[in-house]
């Protein structure tokens, strides 16, 4: 029996017992940020960089869920710099969009928490909100206001009982109460305006059943970019939509990040997309962010093996390859991540160094960062990334 | 939106024309049925003068019973539309007298209990759903088990042990108290609404359960739409997500349900009335079903009919008023 032992099963005793530690673990996490509201001094930080809109400092989220402690997101490091655009690109459930909603603090609590590293947010007068400390009330004004985001499926991201104007206003409004209704519709149909859509006084009055899936992209974009915020996210903006309307609605975000001054976190998995928009690329896998640097330095001298892996399986134009390359392997367990590199069993460049404990991030140049003993000579070693241990939580 | 509901009502005299003549063939069948009773009665009286099968075609011919099926239809059909609904075998009274004397009775009973049970369950439902898998959400969800599987005559005895027999509060059944004609106009409907007091509250226990789950049910489903997910995103803060924004979608399921049931307030609760000896129309029709009386239980039953079919009316013209994506055509 011992042997057929998978590393998915798990007796009810076990359960039993991972149950109670998960209620006992949220149970203080959420009553110490119930504490955290008392004080903003352990909200309010220091920008490590003040150019920085936002920086993630070896963030950890995790799941605590009933088959045990899921690390979605485990030790990331990035920054997103002021007027830029930062692509998160790596495949599904690698912890892209657990970053981003860390963030925006919209994680399923109490099971999501993020237990550990600092997500500083410029505050724009040298201090800064570290989000993951962040009471309600002063995320709430956050969200919509400072930090917004637009997510992947526009079908359904709208409400629909309530009109387009009506769902617009609100966030307005919302942000603005000193505005009067006149001025609020003024700004929304002036919104809707410029993502795009052509009969604004009609759509104004109209249902969300009643627009296309582009249109309510656009929508969603012009709800997320009403209060003009520093940081746009936009969780894979464009995978529900069609390739001409793809490429309209990029478009759209790029030229109104310019006109609004804004960053963006686009977060995707198309490689294609990043290259068209990012300045800057994070290449995450199993939680962890593997390789950093700007746009350039990724696409033309990739360093990771994930990431030269990454760059072969996309079709180029005019070359013709009989097959499409693809990563051997797959993902390693999220509830049992192994202490060595994550992608070593995958791996084809394997060395000697690999057996030991995983890679620390290694400076390659001021902005390309990767985690992989092949540079361990070459680069800066930096730091190694810090994973939080549940069991001294409690 | 007009000419739906008329097409609609033109079916619906449709389909009741072919329901009321399935119950009156059934009511005209039934075995042991008011005629046949009384005949048999009549004969077996000492000094009879005629045998039963004199007395059955006699009485055939008095209650109109001898057109056949088709026949006593139509007849009933025709002084049913010209507002004749006839004299109740069983009561001796015009059928309407009957049922003016005995439904505002099952509808001060239903009224009663559809305000509480709405007033109890959704906000019930909705903590449970904000909550879910907290002791708040454990304990309403046993709770409302709890009340959907014990049945109406158990928790009815319950709570006379406990309300009247025990603590001596409230009379165990009946509808009035002894001194009821000393007391004055409003002393005596005070004496009626306390008679009212328990078949409310186990209406209102039997059916919390069955909405409690159904508005918890779909109120989770609601939260973890992405709508909701990107009313939080705009900074909504948690109050108004729920109450605005998820809880106008949890409205569109209930609204239908609720507005459809709104005419079974005049339906009447058999058991409830039974165990409680009020003189409501559950209890009357029952009464009268058993004892083979045609034109009430007609009246009763077609009365039933239309407010069933309008409640499909209503809950469809309502699903129309509440969800914006629902058009009438």
């Amino acid at each position: 029996m011992a042997e057929k032992k998978k590393s998915s099963y798990i007796s009810g005793k076990e359960s039993r017992k991972i149950t109670r530690f998960n209620r006992r673990v949220t149970k203080k996490l959420e009553s110490e940020r119930a504490d955290a509201n008392k004080d903003p001094k352990l909200y309010t930080t220091v920008m490590k960089n003040p150019q920085n809109v936002v920086e993630f400092d070896n963030v950890c989220t995790y799941f605590f869920t009933d088959v045990g402690v899921v690390k979605a997101v485990d030790g990331v490091n990035f920054d997103v710099p002021r007027n830029s655009t930062v692509g998160i690109v790596g495949e599904s459930g690698c912890g892209k969009s657990v970053t981003s909603l860390s963030l925006m603090q919209l994680l399923a609590r109490p099971s999501g928490q993020t237990v550990g590293g600092e997500i500083r947010f410029n505050k724009g007068d040298g201090t800064a909100y570290n989000i993951v400390n962040t009471p309600n009330a002063i995320m709430e004004h956050l969200r919509g206001n400072n930090i917004s985001m637009i997510f992947q499926e526009p079908m359904t991201a709208l409400n629909p009982v309530f009109r387009i104007g009506a769902q617009v206003d609100e966030v307005t409004k919302l942000h603005n109460p000193e505005m009067t209704d006149e001025q609020v519709k003024a700004r929304t149909l002036e919104m809707l305006e410029l993502v795009g859509i052509a009969n604004k006084e009609g759509v104004y009055n109209m249902y969300p059943h009643e627009l296309s899936g582009g249109m309510r992209q656009r929508i969603c974009i012009a709800i997320a970019l009403a209060c003009s915020p520093t940081l746009i996210i936009a969780d894979e903006p464009t995978t529900a939509l069609d390739v001409t309307i793809q490429a309209q609605i990029l478009e759209l975000l790029q030229d109104l990040k310019d006109k609004l001054n804004s960053s963006i976190m686009l977060i995707t998995h198309d490689l294609g997309v990043v290259a068209g928009m990012a300045d800057y690329v994070v290449v995450m896998y199993a939680g962890r962010v593997i390789e950093k640097g700007t746009a350039e330095e990724i696409f033309h001298r990739p360093c990771h093996p994930y990431t030269i892996g990454l760059m072969k399986s996309k079709p180029v134009v005019g070359q013709k390859v009989k097959k499409l390359y693809n990563i051997p392997g797959s993902v390693p367990n999220p509830v049992s991540m192994p202490d060595y590199c994550y992608f070593r069993d995958r791996c084809e460049m394997c060395c000697e160094q690999c057996q030991g404990e995983y890679p620390p991030e290694i400076k390659l140049s001021a902005t390309h960062f990767v985690s992989c003993y092949r540079y361990y000579d070459e680069g800066t070693v930096m730091g190694y990334p810090k994973s939080v241990n549940v069991e001294e939580l409690l | 939106m007009a000419k739906y509901t008329i097409k609609r009502l033109l079916y619906s005299v449709l389909i009741l024309f072919f329901v009321m003549f399935i119950i009156y063939i059934l009511m005209y069948n039934m075995p042991m049925g008011y005629v046949e009773t009384k005949a048999r009665e009549l004969a077996s009286r000492p000094g009879a003068t005629k045998t039963y099968t004199e007395w059955l075609a006699d009485l055939n011919a008095q209650y109109g019973m001898d057109k056949g099926v088709v026949g006593g239809y139509f007849t009933w059909l025709k002084s049913a539309l010209t507002g004749n609904w006839g004299d109740s075998w069983v009561w001796t009274v015009p059928v309407t007298q009957e049922f003016h004397d005995t439904v505002w009775y099952s509808f001060a009973l239903g009224l009663i209990s559809f305000i509480f049970e709405i007033i109890i369950a959704i906000p019930l439902g909705i903590t449970a759903a904000k909550k879910q898998y907290s002791f708040t959400d454990y304990f309403t969800t046993v709770v409302a088990m709890i009340c959907i599987s014990m049945p109406t005559f158990f928790i009815a005895t319950l709570l006379k042990y406990i309300f009247s027999v025990k603590l001596g509060w409230f009379d165990l059944s009946g509808m009035q108290g002894r001194n009821y004609m000393n007391l004055s106009d409003f002393g005596k409907f005070l004496d009626v609404a306390k008679h009212f007091v328990l078949p409310s509250i186990t209406l209102i226990i039997i059916s919390i359960g069955g909405l409690m789950r159904y508005t918890r049910t779909n109120m989770l489903e609601v939260l973890n739409s992405d709508y909701i997910r990107t009313a939080r995103a705009k900074g909504v803060p948690e109050k108004k997500v729920i109450n605005y924004h998820a809880f106008r979608n949890t409205l569109i399921p209930l609204v239908t349900t609720l507005g459809g049931s709104l005419p079974g307030l005049f339906a009447g609760a058999l058991i409830t009335e039974t165990l409680f000896a009020i003189r409501g129309i559950g209890f009357a029709s029952f009464a009268s079903m058993t004892r083979g009386d045609i034109p009430f239980i007609m009246f009763y039953l077609a009365f039933i009919s239309i407010l069933t079919l309008l409640g499909n009316l209503i809950s469809d013209l309502l699903y129309a008023v509440v969800d914006p994506r629902v058009r009438l055509s």
